[in-house]
C-alpha cells in the first residue's frame, strides 16, 4: 500500500478448533507484528496481526477457538459478528483462514462445513501435516477442496513448512469473487433467508445467517438476539418453522446429522489411514494420566515449577533491585536535590523498579505454563482435578489459573482465557487474587518476624512462624474457594459447567512459537500493568512529597548546621546527620497530603487498632502491597537505604506507641493487619488485568471493594475479639 | 445402556442422545451422535470424568454428560 492510494487494509479471519495449533500458525504468519484490541461491544479481546501478501499488507484477526459456529455465550458470538462484519472499526473479512488438525479430519471439518456456507473465500490450513504423514495418513487435498469449495493447503506451523503456499493461497483468496455458498441444510437455509427478508422489511437488522443460527441453536446466543429484535409474531413463526423443518428431531440434531453425514462421505473418499499404532503419546498417557502415578507426577511437576519460580528468579530479582537502586543513586547524584530529583528517583525509578522486579518470576512462570499448554499436559491436569474443582462449582479448567496465582495473580488471570463459560471464568478471575502471591511475602515476613515469637515444636521440626505463614496461605485459599462457591450460587448462578475438553496427543512444542508467546505475554504484562503502576506510583509519590512546608526544612537546616559545627567525631557526626535526615523525612511525611490523608481516615481504621501512620502506609500500598514496607520505613524514620533496614524497622514497629503511651502493634492488631493483607486487593496490576480481561469497570471495582472490605472485616474481627 | 456404564476398554455404537439444548448440541458437534463408535479409554480418580475415544481423537467428559449418550455395546 502506497501513501498515494490509501484504502483500508483487507481483513482475513483466522478460526479453528482449540488445540489445532492456531496460535502457533498466527505467530508464524505475523511474527512480532501483532497487537491486541478491544473492539466496542465485544467482550473478549481481539488479537490482530499484519501479514504481507504479494506486497499487500493485510490484517489477520485471530478468533477464539471454537468447535462450531453455534454460539452459547456472547463471547462465542464474536466469531459470527466478525465473520458477518458486525464489529465497528473492523471491515468484513475478505477471506477466511480455517486451521484444522490433519490427524483428526472429521471433527475439524464440522466447523469447515459451517464456514463454507458464509459465501466468503475459504482457505483451509491442514496443520500438523508432518505428524499426519508420519502416522501414515494420506489426504487428497484437491478433492477436499472441490467438495467444500475451498483451498486446502498442507502446513506445519511449528516447523514453518507450507507457509509460502498458504500465503499464496490467501493472496489470491482476498481478491477472489465470492464463491457459491455450500448448502448442507438447503431447506433450513432457504427458510432462514425467507424469514430474514421479511424481518428486515419489518425493520430488523438481522442477516440471514443470524436467523439461520437462531433457528438451529435453541437457547443459544443467536436466538436471544432474535428475541430482542423481532416482534412477537416472528417468535411464533420461529417455533413453527423449527417444528416443520425438524420433522420430529431438533434442528441441532438435524444439523449435526447432515454435516457428519457429508463429512463421513467425503473423508471416506479423500483420506487413507494406516492402522493406528500405539504412539509415544499413548505410552506417556499411561503414566501421566494414571490415577495414582499421574497424580504424584503432577504434584512433582508443580513443586518443580514453584521451586524454579522462587529460586531461579532470585538472582535476577536481586540484579534488578540492585540496578534500580544504582540508577536511583546515579540520578540523585546528577540532579540538584529537590522535587524533580525526588520525582524521578522516588517516584519513577522506585515505582517502575518495584514492578519490574517481579518480571523474572512472572516470565519463568509463563515459560512453564506455555510449555505445559503447548505440550498438551494442561488438559490432562484439568482432567485429573475436575472432580475436586466441581465441589466449589467450577471445573478442572479453573485449576491452573488458581495455581499460577500463587506466584502472581496477573498471569493467573490471563490464564483464565481457556475457560469457555463466562460465569466460570469470572468466578475464577475473582477467586485467583486470593491466592498468596509473591508480593505478599515480604509483608508477611516483616510482620511475622516482628510479632510472632520464634518458638519451635517437635524438636525444632516445626516452628511457630512457619505455621503462621502456612496459616496465611490456607486462609487465602479458603477465601478464594469460598468466594468462587458464593459467586456461583449468587450473581454468577448457572448450570454446573460442563467439562468437555479434548485431550490432544502430547507434542514437543516449537521453541520459536514458545518464545514468541513468552515475549508477547511479557510485553502485555509490562505495558499494561506497567503503565497503570507507573501512573499510580507517581500519584502516591506526589501525595507523599507535597506540600513540603518550608518551616520543616529551615528547622532541620539549623540543626544540621549545629551538628556539623559541633566537635563530635566523624562517626558520631555522620550517625547524627543520618538520624536527622530520617527524622526530617518523617516530619515531611506527617505534613504531606498522604500523612494528612492518613490522619483524616484514621478514625475509620481506629476500630482495627490502626493509628494514622499505619493508615497512611496502607493507603500508599494501593498500587502494590509490598510498598507498605517502604512507607512504614519512612514514617518510622528508619530511612530506606542500606542493610539492616528490616531489622531496624522491626524494632521500631515493636516499640511504636500512641500519644498515650500504649503500644500500637499489639498482637491482635498485628494479626488483623496480616489478615488484611491476605484479603485486600492492594495491587494495581491485578486490578488493571481484571479490567482488561473482563473488558468492564464493574468487575475490577467489585473485586476491590469486596476483597478490601473483607480484609477490613477480618482485621476488625481479629482486633476486637483479641483485645 | 448409556456411555457411562461402559468399562475401560469397552466400545459401543451411539444410538442417540437424550434431551435437547446446548449441552446436547455441543456433544453432537464434538462427534457424539447416532452412528459414531466410542470407546472408554480412561477414568479419573473416583471414576469421573472419563476419557473416550471418538472419531479420531480423545475427549474428556463427565459422567453426567455421558449418561445422556445411549449406546449398544460392541463386542
Amino acid at each position: 500500500m502506497t501513501p498515494s492510494t490509501p484504502r483500508p487494509a483487507a481483513v482475513i479471519a483466522l478460526i479453528g478448533n482449540p488445540n489445532t495449533g492456531k496460535s502457533t500458525l498466527f505467530n508464524a504468519l505475523t511474527g512480532l507484528r501483532q497487537q491486541t484490541a478491544n473492539y466496542p461491544g465485544v467482550t473478549v479481546e481481539q488479537h490482530t496481526g499484519r501479514i504481507t501478501l504479494a506486497g499487500e499488507t493485510v490484517t489477520l484477526v485471530d478468533l477464539p477457538g471454537a468447535y462450531s459456529l453455534a454460539a452459547q455465550s456472547p463471547d462465542e458470538m464474536v466469531a459470527i459478528d466478525v465473520l458477518l462484519g458486525h464489529v465497528p472499526d473492523l471491515p468484513r473479512p475478505s477471506a477466511v483462514l480455517a486451521v484444522i488438525d490433519a490427524t483428526n479430519l472429521r471433527r475439524n471439518l464440522f466447523l469447515v462445513t459451517q464456514l463454507a456456507e458464509l459465501g466468503l473465500p475459504l482457505v483451509v490450513a491442514l496443520n500438523l501435516w508432518d505428524v499426519a504423514q508420519s502416522r501414515g495418513i494420506r489426504i487428497d487435498t484437491a478433492e477436499l477442496g472441490r467438495q467444500f469449495g475451498a483451498t486446502f493447503v498442507p502446513v506445519s506451523a511449528s516447523r514453518g513448512t507450507g507457509l509460502d503456499a498458504l500465503r499464496a493461497a490467501l493472496a489470491s483468496a482476498i481478491h477472489a469473487p465470492a464463491p457459491t455458498p455450500l448448502r448442507v441444510l438447503p431447506e433450513i437455509s432457504a427458510a432462514a433467508a425467507d424469514l430474514g427478508t421479511r424481518l428486515r422489511a419489518a425493520g430488523s437488522h438481522l442477516q440471514d445467517y443470524e436467523v439461520e443460527r437462531a433457528l438451529i441453536d435453541a437457547q443459544g446466543s443467536a436466538e436471544r438476539r432474535f428475541e430482542m429484535t423481532a416482534g412477537a409474531g416472528f417468535l411464533g413463526e420461529l417455533a413453527d418453522l423449527r417444528r416443520q423443518l425438524g420433522a420430529g428431531v431438533s434442528l441441532a440434531e438435524a444439523e449435526a446429522t447432515a454435516r457428519y453425514g457429508l463429512i463421513n462421505a467425503v473423508v471416506a473418499r479423500t483420506e487413507q489411514r494406516a492402522p493406528r499404532e500405539v504412539t509415544l503419546s499413548d505410552r506417556l498417557d499411561r503414566i501421566t494420566n494414571h490415577p495414582v502415578i499421574g497424580s504424584l507426577l503432577f504434584l512433582l511437576v508443580m513443586a518443580a515449577v514453584f521451586q524454579a519460580v522462587f529460586s531461579w528468579a532470585t538472582p535476577l530479582m536481586d540484579l534488578i533491585a540492585g540496578a534500580t537502586s544504582f540508577m536511583g543513586e546515579a540520578v540523585r547524584a546528577l540532579l540538584p536535590a529537590g522535587a524533580l530529583a525526588s520525582l524521578i528517583v522516588d517516584g519513577v525509578i522506585a515505582g517502575v523498579g518495584g514492578v519490574i522486579v517481579f518480571l523474572p518470576q512472572i516470565m519463568i512462570l509463563f515459560a512453564f505454563i506455555i510449555f505445559l499448554e503447548d505440550s498438551g499436559y494442561m488438559p490432562r491436569v484439568a482432567f485429573m482435578v475436575d472432580r475436586l474443582m466441581r465441589s466449589v462449582g467450577l471445573s478442572g479448567q479453573s485449576f491452573i489459573p488458581m495455581l499460577s496465582s500463587f506466584a502472581c495473580a496477573v498471569p493467573g488471570i490471563m490464564a483464565t482465557r481457556v475457560i469457555p463459560d463466562r460465569r466460570d471464568r469470572l468466578a475464577t478471575i475473582l477467586a485467583a487474587p486470593f491466592m498468596t502471591c509473591s508480593a505478599r511475602l515480604p509483608v508477611y515476613a516483616l510482620l511475622i518476624s516482628a510479632f510472632v515469637p520464634a518458638r519451635h515444636y517437635l524438636g525444632g521440626l516445626v516452628n511457630l512462624q512457619g505455621l503462621v505463614m502456612l496459616g496465611l496461605y490456607l486462609l487465602g485459599i479458603l477465601g478464594g474457594v469460598l468466594t468462587a462457591w458464593l459467586l456461583k450460587r449468587t450473581v454468577l448462578r448457572g448450570p454446573t459447567p460442563t467439562f468437555m475438553i479434548e485431550l490432544p496427543p502430547y507434542r514437543l512444542p516449537s521453541w520459536r512459537s514458545m518464545l514468541l508467546k513468552l515475549t508477547e505475554r511479557g510485553r502485555v504484562f509490562l505495558v499494561r500493568a506497567g503503565t497503570v503502576i507507573f501512573s499510580v506510583a507517581i500519584i502516591i509519590w506526589a501525595l507523599a512529597y507535597f506540600p513540603r512546608p518550608a518551616e520543616i526544612g529551615e528547622t532541620y537546616a539549623t540543626e544540621r548546621e549545629a551538628i556539623e559545627a559541633s566537635a563530635l567525631s566523624t562517626v558520631d557526626r555522620d550517625r547524627g546527620l543520618s538520624a536527622l535526615h530520617a527524622a526530617e523525612g518523617a516530619a515531611y511525611l506527617e505534613q504531606s497530603w498522604l500523612g494528612r490523608l492518613g490522619q483524616f481516615v484514621a478514625p475509620a481504621f481506629a476500630p482495627l487498632g490502626w493509628d494514622w501512620k499505619v493508615s497512611a502506609a496502607v493507603i500508599a500500598s494501593f498500587p502494590a502491597r509490598e510498598v507498605v514496607i517502604a512507607v512504614l520505613g519512612t514514617i518510622y524514620s528508619v530511612g530506606d537505604q542500606g542493610d539492616g533496614t528490616e531489622g531496624a524497622l522491626r524494632e521500631r514497629l515493636q516499640s511504636a506507641t500512641r500519644p498515650d503511651g500504649t503500644l500500637v502493634y499489639t498482637i491482635p492488631m498485628a494479626v488483623g493487619l496480616l489478615i488484611f493483607y491476605v484479603f485486600c486487593l492492594q495491587c494495581a496490576a491485578t486490578i488493571a488485568v481484571i479490567r482488561r480481561e473482563t473488558n468492564s469497570l464493574r468487575w475490577p471495582v467489585f473485586a476491590w471493594v469486596y476483597m478490601t472490605g473483607l480484609g477490613y472485616l477480618g482485621a476488625l474481627l481479629a482486633f476486637q475479639l483479641g483485645s | 445402556m448409556t456411555l457411562d456404564e461402559l468399562k475401560i476398554g469397552q466400545a459401543g455404537t451411539i444410538t442417540g442422545l437424550q434431551g435437547q439444548g446446548p449441552v446436547v448440541q455441543r456433544l453432537m458437534a464434538l462427534g457424539l451422535l447416532a452412528g459414531s463408535l466410542v470407546r472408554i479409554t480412561r477414568r479419573a480418580i473416583g471414576g469421573d470424568p472419563l476419557e473416550v475415544q471418538v472419531l479420531d481423537y480423545a475427549l474428556s467428559l463427565r459422567r453426567e454428560e455421558a449418561r445422556r449418550v445411549t449406546i449398544v455395546r460392541e463386542p
